[in-house]
């Protein structure tokens, strides 16, 4: 056996997936085109990998493979060197457990009619984990930085940056080895943005978690990850580490992006547009 | 003979029952002027904006003074005020959406602006508007011109919006978010379209935006708002290389570039703790204070007034050695 320096938690092989299109015509054969076409992309424990990509190239098509929403049509899911679809039932149970969703806006993530606490508590029901459930609340409060208090509020009570700290929260109560964050900082002014990103960043650090962490502002990916995939329509083009990878860019859908970044720098010396 | 700013703002204070929004807002935007109002979300911006359309909520007041094109648009009628829009002043929001009509062709709602406003025919209204269409770079403007908004992408919408308020020539657009809700390959492109449109018919710009590197990009001068009152204003060359204000200094540390992150990790980006204050709780003194590091008493206590540096602070951050 050869021994391999990664060691990944969580893994997408060769992952292929079409979805059909509207037939053009009655006698038009039905079409379908590749939303997600081969794709590898894996995440070791205390990683933070990011994935970047225009609108539309595949970004959330991947994490809802990677999370188990949608099965791959070909290629395989390995969680912890298993197959996640072809696992016994307690090795899927094991997957649902450890590997949690953040996602963009936590205003429409979070029961706005139930309170913090009871929101918290709700996927150690749903994922049936047993233990001191009070107990874990209060260690994951205090891994977010968020105080007791905040329990028994309601969600209209938080600003936005907040929250996205408590939908964190809640992504960690089942003590997941993995979070895959799609977007989780795009809804947010830049001051709490920097907040929310340090606090991941800490995570990652603190609890040895892979992060999987998809946003649209570059800068972010690269302060936030260490090794960054880049998709463009379906494909995964280049990986690299960000800051190297987005000076350097050498695909062209890297370029395309780079190119639109606007920074206050080269708006200052008149050349952003 | 100088013309007229494009509009000047004294004393704005825009809110409702006990409670104010916008609490002294003041500046002057010459013909052609680029200004950039940045803030947080909830410090009052598109209050502001609204405002200065007439189109503050119901129930809400507006005060003060708002000077364009010779008149105090506070004391203006709804009537002339409708009649107004569009023409010598207009506005894009974020979500073309919600200002598009979805049941009308977007070429037939460009014309109708250019019909309403100017003594054109329909049929010169139309080609105008086409010709709109091919200057905001939209591909096969014939066919996109009949669509329905539902039928194009939100790039295209929001360029749709560009032209409607470029349509009557205004001498002011507001633009309120007019790129948050676009994908950054497209937010570039509409910059330059929205850049270019404003600068060869001199038409003043306000930016209203969250984005410090949107303002960078766009405007001439910037108004930073915190809790309804600009707290820094000046050209954003200054303000953005040498912020005055404590916020302006921790908003401008809370973005991330590539050239400060370091690549072994250590990097740690600067944030501003806490939150922009709910309008029935306002600190009091500079409102800022709660969230300041160089805080003191006065500060707690009374209320700083922009000064000659451009920052309304009791402790202004210290000049950037060069
Ligand atoms: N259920 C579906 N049926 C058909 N097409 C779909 C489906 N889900 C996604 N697509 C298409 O797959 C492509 C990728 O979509 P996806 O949502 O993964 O993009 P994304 O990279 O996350 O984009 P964004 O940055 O806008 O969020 C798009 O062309 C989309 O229209
Ligand atoms: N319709 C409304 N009713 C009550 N308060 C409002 C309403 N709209 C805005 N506000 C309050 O007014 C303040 C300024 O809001 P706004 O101008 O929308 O901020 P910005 O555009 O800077 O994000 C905030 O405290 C906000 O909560
Ligand atoms: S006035 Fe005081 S509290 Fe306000 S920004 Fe200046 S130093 Fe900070
Ligand atoms: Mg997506
Ligand atoms: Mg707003």
């Amino acid at each position: 056996m050869t021994l391999s320096t990664r060691d990944p938690i969580l893994a997408m092989q060769g992952v292929t997936q079409s979805y059909g299109l509207q037939r053009t015509s009655l006698f038009a054969p039905p079409s379908s085109f590749k939303v997600l076409d081969s794709i590898d992309f894996d995440v070791c424990a205390g990683e933070a990998v990011g994935l970047v990509g225009e609108s539309g190239a595949g970004k959330t098509t991947l994490t809802r493979i990677l999370i188990g929403m949608e099965r791959p049509q070909q290629g395989r899911l390995i969680f912890e060197g298993n197959d996640v679809w072809s696992a016994t039932p307690a090795e899927r149970e094991r997957f649902r457990r450890s590997v949690q969703m953040v996602l963009q806006n936590p205003r429409s993530s979070l029961d706005p009619r139930m309170r913090i606490g009871t929101a918290l508590l709700e996927p150690m029901r749903s994922l049936r984990i047993e233990g001191d459930h009070i107990k874990r609340l209060h260690e994951v409060l205090e891994q977010v930085g968020l105080d007791k208090s905040a329990l028994e509020r309601f969600p209209h009570e938080f600003s936005g940056g907040q929250l996205q700290r408590i939908a964190i929260a809640r992504a960690l109560m089942p003590n997941p080895r993995v979070l895959v964050a799609d977007e989780p900082v795009s809804a947010l002014d830049v001051s709490i943005q920097a907040q929310v990103l340090n606090l991941l960043r800490d995570l990652v650090r603190d609890l040895n978690l892979g992060l999987v962490f998809i946003a649209h502002d570059l800068s972010v990916v690269a302060y936030t990850t260490s090794r960054v995939s880049v998709i463009a329509a379906g494909r995964i083009v280049e990986v690299g580490q960000p800051v190297e990878l987005f000076t350097r860019p050498t695909a062209a859908a890297t370029r395309n992006l780079v190119d639109a970044v606007l920074t206050v720098e080269a708006g200052l010396e008149g050349k952003a547009l | 003979m100088t013309l007229a700013p494009a509009i000047e703002v004294h004393d704005l204070v825009v809110g409702y029952d006990a409670l104010n929004a916008v609490r002294g807002v003041s500046f002057t935007l010459p013909r052609g002027g680029r200004m950039g109002l940045v803030g947080e979300s909830g410090s009052g911006k598109s209050m502001t904006a609204l405002a200065l359309m007439g189109l503050s909520p119901t129930g809400w007041h507006a005060a003060g003074q708002v000077l364009h094109d010779g008149v105090d648009l506070i004391t203006e009628t709804d009537t002339s005020f409708s009649k107004r829009r569009g023409r010598t002043i207009s506005m894009v929001f974020q979500d073309p959406m919600s200002s598009l009509n979805p049941v009308r062709r977007v070429g037939d709602q460009i014309a109708d602006v250019i019909h309403r406003h100017s003594k054109v025919s329909r049929r010169e209204a139309m080609k105008q508007a086409l010709d709109l269409m091919v200057q905001m770079n939209m591909p096969r403007p014939e066919q996109l011109a009949r669509s329905y908004p539902h039928q194009i992408s939100g790039g295209q919408k929001q360029r749709i919006m560009i032209a409607m308020a470029l349509a009557c020539y205004p001498q002011l657009i507001i633009a309120d978010e007019p790129t948050t809700a676009l994908d950054v390959t497209v937010q570039k492109q509409v910059l330059r379209l929205l850049n270019a449109a404003a600068r060869d018919r001199n038409t003043a710009l306000l930016m209203i935006t969250h984005d410090l590197p949107v303002i960078a990009a766009m405007c001439d001068t910037v108004a930073v708002m915190y809790a309804g009152r600009i707290v820094e204003h000046g050209p954003v060359q200054e303000v953005f290389r040498s912020p005055r204000h404590h916020y302006t200094r921790g908003l401008l540390d809370s973005q991330p570039t590539m050239d400060n992150i370091a690549l072994d990790g250590s990097s740690r980006l600067g944030s501003i703790p806490g939150m922009v204050p709910p309008l029935h709780n306002l600190p009091t003194g500079c409102a800022f204070h709660p969230r300041c590091a160089a805080a003191s008493e006065k500060c707690r206590a009374e209320m700083p007034e922009l000064g000659a540096n451009g920052a309304a602070c009791w402790h202004p951050v210290k000049e950037k050695a060069e």
